[in-house]
């Protein structure tokens, strides 16, 4: 599994940029985002940038989804709502995505990103995706 | 988008010494009274697919977050955002193929503690969105930790 989230990451540019890693928890696939200074959005407290949070959950969704539904192209953002529960510490997140529903077209998807404790999350997304063409 | 706005420099600020607005190369194009606008360069290490050479939709959020914190900041004076409470992102389409992305931000309401922002990104006609955005902030109270530079 973590093969297939590897190679979904290696063919995306902006994941590399991002610094993202596979992970797994327990036997679901995770994304690993280890700290690094150029995440920083706010240099006060310092915190992760909230864009960068939530376009690590969003592409958390993009690859649970290509690995439980691959398609010949890929599959598109159609609409997310990110909130924001605690600030992103200078820490390693990690973030986990569940298909709740999977349609025909439409996938509908909830994320969840956490640093040190998966009980305590810094930041939850629920959006929809458009399943990519199958031929 | 031409009125200039009370001395801010926080909201000044925000796009030259945020790490994350620095690495992707972040642009201020206007500030007006609870209005901003910003851009970013295309950048070949900034696509989500190599084949498509769309700038990532990622990287479409994180600059409609930042240019609505910064609308937030050009509000009034000695305001700004401490916190995006949610965001809500439709996207429209993928930017075009080696294409730059410009977003702009309006701080449409504040209140005591809350701020409220709808934002629109596109490639090369406003007319023609890639996304829009609908945010709310937490704004800065008397303890809040002053942004430093």
């Amino acid at each position: 599994m973590t093969d297939r989230l590897k190679a979904f990451l290696d063919a995306r540019p902006y994941a590399q940029f991002l610094g993202l890693k596979p992970g797994l928890v327990g036997d679901d696939p995770v994304l690993i985002l280890p700290f690094s200074p150029h995440l920083i959005g706010n240099t006060a407290l310092p915190a992760l940038h909230g864009g960068v949070i939530g376009a690590v959950m969003e592409l958390s969704a993009l690859a649970q989804l290509t690995l439980a539904h691959p398609r010949q192209g890929p599959h598109q953002t159609i609409d997310v709502t990110i909130e924001y529960l605690r600030p992103g510490r200078p820490l390693t997140t990690h973030v986990r995505a569940v298909l709740k529903k999977v349609g025909r077209r439409i996938a509908n998807i909830q994320v969840e990103a956490w640093q040190e404790s998966p009980s305590q999350p810094i930041a939850a997304m629920r959006g929809h995706f458009l399943l990519g063409p199958e031929s | 988008m031409n009125e200039t706005i009370p001395d801010n420099a926080v909201a000044a600020r925000m796009a030259t010494s945020t790490p994350q607005a620095v690495a992707l190369g972040f642009e201020t194009v206007s500030m007006g009274v609870g209005r901003a606008s910003m851009r970013i360069p295309w950048r070949e290490d900034l696509v989500e697919d190599p084949v498509s050479q769309a700038l990532a939709s990622g990287v479409v959020t994180t600059l409609m977050d930042h240019c609505s914190g910064m609308a937030v900041a050009a509000v009034e004076e000695d305001r700004f955002p401490t916190a995006t409470l949610d965001l809500r992102i439709d996207f429209m389409r993928a930017a075009a193929p080696g294409a730059g992305v410009v977003v702009e931000a309006h701080c449409y309401k504040s209140t005591e503690t809350l701020a409220f922002v709808r934002a629109t990104a596109w490639d090369s006609d406003p007319e023609d969105p890639i996304a829009t955005v609908q945010a709310a902030f937490v704004l800065n109270g008397p303890q809040s930790v002053r942004p430093v530079s």
